[in-house]
């Protein structure tokens, strides 16, 4: 009951805080709508070349800007001491830490849900794909969540650990990337997905269920 | 708070090694209901390492903490104690009354109410202003009134009149002798003199 309070609570905190400091829900969402736009710039007027491209430009878009998202994740609670005292909390660390990790993704992964249809529409990708488009941004976006913060969780005591963190990060992104980057593709073509589209679901839970445990390892590592 | 069983801290033979200099070694203490335990030595000597050994931020390089008889890991001690840092742990864009709320949902209910917790500290009235609206003495008396409303028994304080008054200081002294008197117990370093006549404590020069 009172774990449960605990894990809403800090969702809640979480929300709040980033309702509050509104650059964190802009900056990430921002990046990924001008990554996208500056393809079309750079490739030209080459529609059907950037149509055959679009679910890679998309997904490659959306793993960067969930990058540049993960410092926040919990650099603040670290300079501020909140972290101690998530730690210090009789309640299971790898609970409270997904709590976390799941505002951390309502508020920089689902706005990309949100404007991911028009930025594909904007590259010519066909219609009939972006049901699928959404779906794996669904399943695969909160994966990048989850990984992430097993780095951040490495990192955050660095000083400088945003280069160390994108080295370690992006390689572990890279299953999502394949998986997720060939549904759409499919899709696009007409295809069946369902074989990507259930791996993706696994590998969704999977790290819904083990990514918070090295998490909470990390961070007490971290905090020394 | 339960005044009856008597709960102690016990540590035994602990040191800590940083950078290959020994900062203690073969310390031991033994700390029950009602004393407060206060660590002096000079800047360096190790009294914010010891603090954190005992919170679990870090290993002892050697020996044991106890926690009624039972190492730490394996007693409810993390649901019994609360530590105030050199960091506050307070977030600057919550209000003061969020930031009371997290604490009480990350540990449970004590003794004092948010409100009668803030009455206590001179912050009553502040319930609603941004914690970045509020001078350093007040985020100080602020962190301490996570003491009052979550339930504890030990508290683990470092450095807790940093920035505060003369008034800000007699009150936390008040508020440790209450403390004491239910049966709670103190860890505290401090560069001030602590004024507590009514309570038995026990000193440890680190240097």
């Amino acid at each position: 009951m009172s774990l449960s309070r605990a894990f809403f609570a800090v969702i809640r905190r979480d929300l709040v805080l980033a309702l509050r400091r509104r650059s964190e829900i802009a900056n990430p969402l921002l990046f990924f709508i001008l990554v996208i736009t500056l393809f079309p710039l750079g490739i030209g007027a080459q529609p059907h070349l950037l149509q055959a491209i679009a679910p890679g430009i998309i997904w490659v878009s959306a793993l960067l800007a969930a990058m540049l998202s993960l410092d926040s994740l919990f650099r603040s609670d670290f300079d501020d001491g909140s972290l101690e005292q998530i730690l210090l909390s009789p309640h299971p660390t790898s609970v409270l830490v997904l709590g976390k990790i799941i505002a951390h993704w309502l508020v920089t992964g689902l706005p990309l849900l949100i404007v991911a249809p028009l930025l594909a529409v904007f590259l010519g990708m066909p219609n009939h794909a972006l049901g699928i488009l959404l779906l794996t941004l669904l399943l695969g976006t909160p994966v990048l969540s989850l990984i992430g913060a097993i780095g951040v969780a490495l990192t955050v005591g660095l000083r400088r650990g945003g280069m160390i963190l994108s080295l370690l990060v992006l390689p572990l992104y890279v299953p999502v990337l394949i998986f997720a980057g060939n549904a759409v593709q499919m899709a696009g073509s007409g295809l069946p997905v369902d074989a990507q589209i259930n791996i993706l679901i696994a590998i969704l839970l999977m790290a819904l269920v083990l990514a918070p445990l090295p998490v909470a390892a990390a961070l007490k590592m971290s905090i020394n | 708070m339960q005044t009856h069983s008597t709960r102690s801290l016990e540590g035994t033979g602990l040191s800590c090694i940083r950078d290959d200099r020994v900062l203690f070694e073969k310390l031991a203490f033994e700390l029950v209901s009602g004393q407060v335990l206060l660590l002096e030595g000079k800047n360096g000597s190790g009294k914010t390492s010891l603090l954190r050994i005992l919170c679990g931020f870090r290993e002892p390089d050697a020996g044991e903490i106890n926690w009624c008889g039972d190492a730490v890991k394996d007693s409810r001690f993390y649901a019994q104690m609360a530590y105030v840092g050199h960091l506050d742990g307070i977030k600057k864009e919550l209000t003061v009354l969020e930031n009371l709320r997290m604490s009480v949902a990350l540990s449970s209910a004590g003794q004092y109410s948010i409100y009668e917790a803030l009455a206590k500290v001179h912050l009553a009235g502040y319930d609603d202003v941004l914690v970045q609206a509020l001078s350093a003495g007040q985020k100080r008396r602020l962190s301490l009134a996570r003491l009052l409303i979550t339930e504890n028994v030990l508290w683990i304080l470092d450095e807790p009149f940093t920035s505060l008054d003369k008034q800000g200081i007699a009150l936390i002294e008040t508020l440790m002798t209450e403390h004491c008197a239910n049966g709670g117990m103190i860890v505290l370093t401090s560069h001030h003199d602590i004024d507590l006549p009514d309570v038995d404590v026990q000193r440890i020069n680190l240097s």
